[in-house]
């Protein structure tokens, strides 16, 4: 027996678990082609279109970090700089989830005892999962090349784009073959995975904002940063502007030298046990811990704090680029345009418009953050303890009220800390730094209804529908997002925009905040709440 | 006496699934009462009902003298469950999730939990991750038993539980019963039952098909005889309540229905009996009988054991 005998049976295994989830990985993320694509051609039909907006984004380095360095005027370039990057990070998290999930998910719920002790070689289980995840990333770029390729790309540079996509995908099914040894939770090694997958987007965005702008005034050559990042060696292939196929040696160089690492650890630990040993604990519980706000504060608290450190990080990033931006500003006019539709204001100060799309990002965080709090009190129930918990004298209204508190309380903390870094680092080098903290947060603050329409929906899809409630209230946030963030950008009508939550919150600073939309919104999120809690307290569990 | 727990006609459907079909059951304040029943019968389900956890579709159910699902949360604080499957917090430590299960509940018992963890020779200092099946099992049953409430409710506690710990469990439950509290034992283990239980409740597809005490119920069932006589026995499977007879001149075994023993006994002693040996029924052979036709479809005889 070697130590891959069994490997086909459990690729087979790994895809008939897949089965629905992996297609809709592949096709949300491929449908983003047929958008962006529409958005282009509507909004940019001429080369000469394309050049002025080009002019204008290649000045802000905030929208260089968001999306990439433009390589070109062509239509081909335009859909590569609207679409690639994003594409790349869903490409990536589909990787680090899948690859987790058929690896240390299986060890940490004893599955892979259980197969480990068949017919099965030591590195099968981990080889199963590369293979269907490596197929999973060939078909999504299968499907990318293809579309392009349909739409009137030409060939080579739409092939470039589905095999980069592919390859980012590869890599990142790598860093996740790692992160699996590393740690003996799942939870963690997904944690991990999709941290490097954000680093890779962060340093990416800092190598092509930090680029040279080149003498044709609309094209830009990343700095070395990007040439750090797997997502942007994606970007770096320059896709219908020169089709750099030899950029494609980097991702497979890196996934080749991550699986070898990741088969050495294997053989190094013991099944179920990680790199990193579970140290003791206490043996008596702390009083902080002996009520359910206590317990609900500790289970999340993890969470929470990884949010914190990753909005203040980005809260001082967006403060420290304010200088560039209003040079930036005031060399050119043309940016204002751009600056201003991803505001979502009117005729503002450019800066305040700048700030007030931050702030938008800001509120996409803390949205997300709530939504990842509030399916905790779902995996609590379905196979978790939460069937003793609701055993005791705690009631079910405490138990669920406990876990919205800590994800609105922990929504407002991130807001906040987002706003004052962005505030701080702004005023220190601009000065007037004790204002624009206070300026900044109230900015940032002004976010928080929407987050908590995602808070409301998510307890009441909760209470509803237990066993869908996870896929519900992510895809809520996902449609929320896309359409009311990137919605003008794509050109979709204001009725469809209008039922997004963030489409309500007013652009502050760039507008001033408007109590109305903000009451209603809360109003909204306290019914949706409500519900959520008064439908829970009525069903049966489902364990 | 009054009832601890009483429930009659319970319904609970799944979907097109009926988990509880009219289930009846009486506990009384202070025994132990044995819930026995195979995989899938429902017993889980009747105890996620009176726990409030689930609601019943249909009948009544009482609780300590509450509704289960009105008066959930005060009738918790004066309860214990020791859940079947017993999920804990992978980051939490095993004494920490005593402590917070105690408090839940009320407040625990600080010596008695010192106590139960030194008995039961659990680590609360590892985190709940690292435990095994039994020792998990474990840190719910130290839990249940540090808190002092009227009521405990466990879900097959001994479940993973090895000899030397299933005794010490034994022994707790008979110290709870003389301080005149309440259990409801879910089991699969008949001589845990045997010993502990005053009376049994034994359900079958959602219904209670037996209820009463030990020697209620083996009256209803056949004891088993082995007899040697002087002179060689005649006539013997045709007797009232005489099963599979099997008779060698003066040596027969056979098993009798237990309410035709007194006749029996009288019709073997007209050929002299020198040795007789008698094995009352089991809980076990109770319980075989009840489940020997869906045995018997399986292709089982209804004699195997059940492990």
């Amino acid at each position: 027996m070697s130590a891959f005998t069994g490997t086909a049976r459990l690729v087979r295994l790994a895809i008939r678990r897949d089965r629905i989830q992996l297609p809709l990985w592949i096709a949300g993320t491929a449908v983003f082609v047929p958008i962006v694509v529409a958005s282009v051609r509507d909004r940019f039909p001429t080369e000469a279109d394309r050049v002025e907006i080009l002019r204008s984004a290649t000045e802000s380095p905030a929208l260089l970090v968001l999306r990439t360095a433009p390589t070109g005027a062509s239509e081909g370039a335009m859909i590569m700089f609207s679409l690639l990057t994003y594409v790349a990070v869903l490409a990536g998290l589909m990787s680090t989830l899948a690859v987790v999930r058929h690896t240390r998910q299986n060890e940490e719920t004893g599955r892979s005892e259980m197969v480990g002790a068949t017919v099965v070689g030591r590195h099968a289980g981990l080889t199963a999962a590369l293979v269907v995840v490596a197929g999973a990333n060939l078909v999504l770029g299968g499907l990318i090349a293809l579309a392009l390729i349909g739409y009137g790309q030409p060939a080579a540079g739409s092939i470039g784009a589905g095999a980069g996509i592919a390859a980012v995908g590869i890599v990142f099914a790598g860093v996740a073959a790692v992160a699996a040894q590393i740690t003996q939770s799942s939870r963690a090694a997904n944690g991990i995975a999709a941290a490097v997958v954000g680093v890779a987007y962060v340093v990416r965005g800092l190598g092509d904002a930090l680029g040279d702008r080149q003498p044709d005034g609309y094209t830009v050559v990343s700095a070395w940063p990007t040439w750090l990042s797997p997502i942007g060696w994606v970007t770096e292939m320059r896709q219908y502007e020169g089709d750099r196929w030899w950029v494609l040696v980097l991702p497979l160089v890196t996934f080749a030298a991550s699986v070898g690492v990741a088969f050495a650890l294997t053989v190094r630990r013991d099944v179920g046990m990680g790199m990193v040993p579970d140290r003791r604990g206490p043996a008596r519980a702390t009083p902080a811990l002996l009520s359910p706000l206590g317990l609900a504060w500790r289970l999340q608290r993890g969470t929470l704090l990884g949010w914190t450190v990753a909005m203040v990080a980005y809260g001082a990033a967006v403060g420290s680029l304010s200088q560039t931006v209003q040079d930036a500003l005031g060399e050119n006019e043309g940016t204002a345009d751009t600056i201003a539709k991803l505001a979502g204001g009117g005729n503002a100060d450019l800066m305040d418009a700048f700030f007030a799309a931050m702030m938008a990002i800001y509120g996409a965080m803390a949205a997300g953050y709530v939504v990842q709090a509030l399916m905790r009190p779902r995996s609590e129930e379905a196979g978790g303890p939460a069937e003793a918990v609701l055993a005791t004298g705690t009631g079910r209204l405490t138990w669920l009220a406990s876990h919205l508190a800590v994800a609105v309380g922990g929504a407002a903390v991130l807001l906040v800390a987002a706003g004052a870094a962005t505030g701080l680092v702004d005023g220190l080098s601009s000065g007037g730094a004790g204002g624009k903290v206070l300026d900044m947060t109230g900015a940032a603050l002004v976010q928080l209804p929407a987050a908590l329409i995602l808070a409301g929906f998510a307890v009441a899809v909760f209470g509803l529908l237990p066993r869908l409630a996870v896929g519900l209230a992510w895809a809520a946030f996902t449609v929320s997002l896309i359409v009311g963030q990137l919605g003008e950008l794509l050109g979709l009508p204001q009725a469809v925009r209008d039922i997004s939550p963030f489409t309500h919150v007013p652009a502050v600073p760039a507008a001033s905040a408007t109590a109305l939309p903000l009451i209603a919104l809360t109003a909204v999120a306290v019914a949706l709440g409500a519900a959520g809690l008064a439908l829970f307290r009525r069903r049966d569990l489902v364990l | 006496m009054t009832s601890a727990i009483s429930v009659s006609g319970l319904v609970k459907t799944f979907g097109q699934t009926r988990a509880l079909d009219g289930l009846d059951l009486s506990v009384d304040t202070g025994e132990v009462h044995g819930f026995l029943g195979p995989n899938g019968a429902g017993k889980s389900t009747t105890i996620r009902v009176l726990l409030g956890l689930l609601r019943a579709d249909a009948g009544d159910a009482s609780l300590l003298g509450g509704h289960p699902w009105r008066d959930a949360v005060e009738l918790h604080r004066r309860l214990a469950y020791v859940p079947g499957d017993v999920n804990l917090w992978p980051n939490l430590t095993g004494g920490e999730a005593i402590d917070l299960f105690g408090a839940l509940r009320g407040g625990l018992d600080k010596r008695r939990r010192a106590e139960l963890i030194e008995r039961f020779q659990l680590d609360p200092s590892k985190k709940a991750r690292t435990y095994s099946k039994g020792n998990r099992q474990k840190v719910a049953v130290v839990a249940a038993f540090a808190s002092d409430v009227e009521l405990y409710v466990l879900d097959e506690p001994t479940s993973g539980l090895d000899p030397l710990m299933e005794a010490v469990f034994q022994e707790y439950v008979r110290e709870v019963k003389r301080e005149g509290r309440t259990v409801l034992l879910s089991s699969h283990i008949f001589s845990e039952v045997e010993a502990l239980c005053d009376r049994v409740s034994i359900i079958r597809q959602g219904r209670t098909v037996e209820s009463g005490t030990l020697t209620q119920l083996r009256h209803l069932t056949r004891t088993a005889i082995s007899v040697e006589t002087g002179q060689p026995i005649t006539g013997l499977p045709e007797q009232a309540g005489v099963h599979d007879a099997r008779v060698d001149g003066t040596r027969a075994k056979f098993d009798v229905d237990s309410h035709e023993l007194d006749h029996l006994l009288r019709y073997l002693t007209r050929f002299e009996v020198r040795t007789l040996t008698s094995a009352p029924p089991s809980l076990e052979e109770l319980f075989m009988r009840h489940y020997g036709d869906e045995l018997r479809e399986n292709g089982v005889k209804a004699e195997a054991t059940v492990s």
